[in-house]
């Protein structure tokens, strides 16, 4: 029972909702509408558990010293302030002057500055990744090159370089992309007859 | 270790150091970028320009503080064509840390608008900015069907039935398009279920490492116009005539990318002259 009822929620759920998208009569939009309004409240609980997790392990890895283990403090330093500042009674929620300060001094300039490491990562990759080494190396490096001349005032170049870079963005790199997305697409819709249909039932666990 | 060796094996923190250099350098010395407009950005701007007054654009703002450099000078510069133009504005924010940075924002365009046209444009009259909510698919599908699903306050607190201007707007049927300006995946999710489920008219502005991935979709018309990265802010931030951050920025990019390249060069060099010497002492 434990172990087929969700299967047969999951098989009920998934069948009315492609049923619904075909069929948008008015009683299966008033129920498809019902389900919306469920579905955050669902995520809600999984987000609950995800805090909780996220808590014991953290404060598992600060009582046993583990490697990094003042890191795991910061997150939970930053975990309780954050949410006795939100949710203390009366405190403004999200405008809360504490929230507000986190927000805009830590979480704003923190995040800045990851992101602009990226540039000395990507730099420094090119650097070693674009070497001639075969015939496909150069294309790529090429393609690169010319992408990137595309931004730089080259007088009477400036054309034919943009020109040739919106045909690498509109040709090949479209038709590779494209490519992708059909496969990803279709490995999607199998993935999700396999769960509707009970047979991928990883996301029950293991018991 | 010869010199063509060195240059073969550079150490990284020469191409940071170099880097760093040149960025200072560029962002300190006053010269001015040219902006070409590209084709996506235009479409954009002209979509937005033939808006009536009173109409309605949704914007989505789905990015955090991380890609602020690229996205925000974007954000500005439609808010303020927005402004200029009278189009009511229904805001949302679907990334987890983008909430405050998205009130912020339309603050920050309500003052500018201000100071430049003496106007105080009214949260519930002339923009709606309805917040966060988790779970961007199902936030995207209740919008769909009406905004008060996954919104019934805005961000501020008020019912969304207390504010004028959404008494006339339920879903997307209610909306000209949707702008999504964007650093996450929550763009796959306005292509396949805003654009691909609702059928409203869709455009993007996402991160420079994002825009190769959404051509497909502007080649299927599945969306309208790309601004992408930096260099698509500063179309925009020239479109709308207010040249800024962006355009500024501009500088910075073009000198990186010559240093990249210029790298790029040396580490051939380098590779070439350390594989014909193998060759060399082989035969």
């Amino acid at each position: 029972m434990k172990r087929y009822l969700p299967i047969l929620l999951v098989l009920l759920s998934g069948a009315f909702l492609v049923f619904q998208y075909f069929v948008p009569h008015e009683t299966s939009e008033f129920v498809y509408e019902y389900a919306l309004d469920w579905a955050p409240i669902i995520g809600i609980f999984a987000m609950t558990l995800g805090l909780v997790s996220l808590a014991r392990v953290s404060w598992s890895r600060v009582r046993k010293r583990e490697a990094n283990w003042p890191y795991a403090l910061v997150t939970l330093a930053g975990l309780a302030s954050i949410l006795v500042a939100g949710l203390w009674p009366g405190g403004g929620g999200l405008q809360a002057p504490v929230v507000a300060w986190e927000y805009s001094y830590l979480m704003l300039p923190l995040s800045s500055t990851m992101y602009a490491l990226l540039a000395f990562f990507i730099a420094s990759a090119t650097y070693r990744a674009f070497r001639v080494r075969s015939v496909l190396a150069t294309l790529l490096l090429l393609a690169a090159v010319i992408v990137m001349l595309r931004f730089f005032p080259l007088g009477p170049l400036t054309g034919p370089i943009g020109g040739m870079a919106d045909w690498i963005l509109y040709v090949p790199n479209l038709a590779a992309k494209r490519a992708i997305l059909i496969g990803v697409g279709l490995g999607v819709v199998a993935t999700a007859m396999k769960i509707v249909l009970g047979i991928e039932r990883s996301y029950l666990g293991r018991d | 270790m010869s010199i063509w060796e060195k240059m073969f094996a550079l150490d990284r923190r020469w191409v940071f150091l170099v880097l760093v250099v040149a960025l200072l350098v560029s962002l300190k010395i006053p010269f001015r970028v040219s902006v070409p407009i590209s084709n996506e950005a235009r479409s954009i701007h002209d979509f937005v320009d033939h808006l009536k007054p009173g109409d309605v654009i949704h914007l989505a703002m789905d990015y955090d503080p991380a890609a602020m450099a690229e996205l925000q000078p974007m954000m500005l510069a439609v808010l303020k064509q927005c402004f200029e133009k009278d189009i009511k504005i229904v805001m949302t924010a679907l990334h987890q840390y983008g909430p405050a940075l998205a009130a912020a924002t339309i603050d920050t365009a309500i003052a500018r608008h201000e100071a430049r046209t003496g106007v105080r444009k009214k949260s519930g009259i002339d923009y709606a900015y309805l917040g966060y909510q988790p779970y961007a698919i199902l936030i995207i599908l209740g919008m769909g069907q009406n905004y008060r699903i996954p919104f019934p306050r805005d961000y501020y607190g008020v019912p969304l039935d207390s504010l004028p201007m959404m008494a006339h707007i339920q879903n997307f049927r209610d909306v000209k398009a949707v702008l999504n300006i964007s650093s996450t995946n929550a763009t796959d999710f306005w292509i396949a279920y805003g654009n691909g489920r609702y059928g409203v008219p869709l455009a993007i502005g996402v991160t420079g490492v994002m825009t190769p991935e959404y051509y497909p979709y502007l080649q299927t018309g599945q969306i309208f116009g790309i601004l992408g990265g930096l260099k698509g802010a500063a179309e925009y931030e020239t479109l709308v005539g207010t040249p800024g951050p962006a355009v500024d920025g501009m500088k910075g990019q073009i000198v990186a990318h010559a240093v990249i390249i210029l790298f790029i060069i040396i580490g051939n060099i380098g590779y070439f002259a350390v594989r014909r010497g193998k060759s060399a002492r082989a035969t």
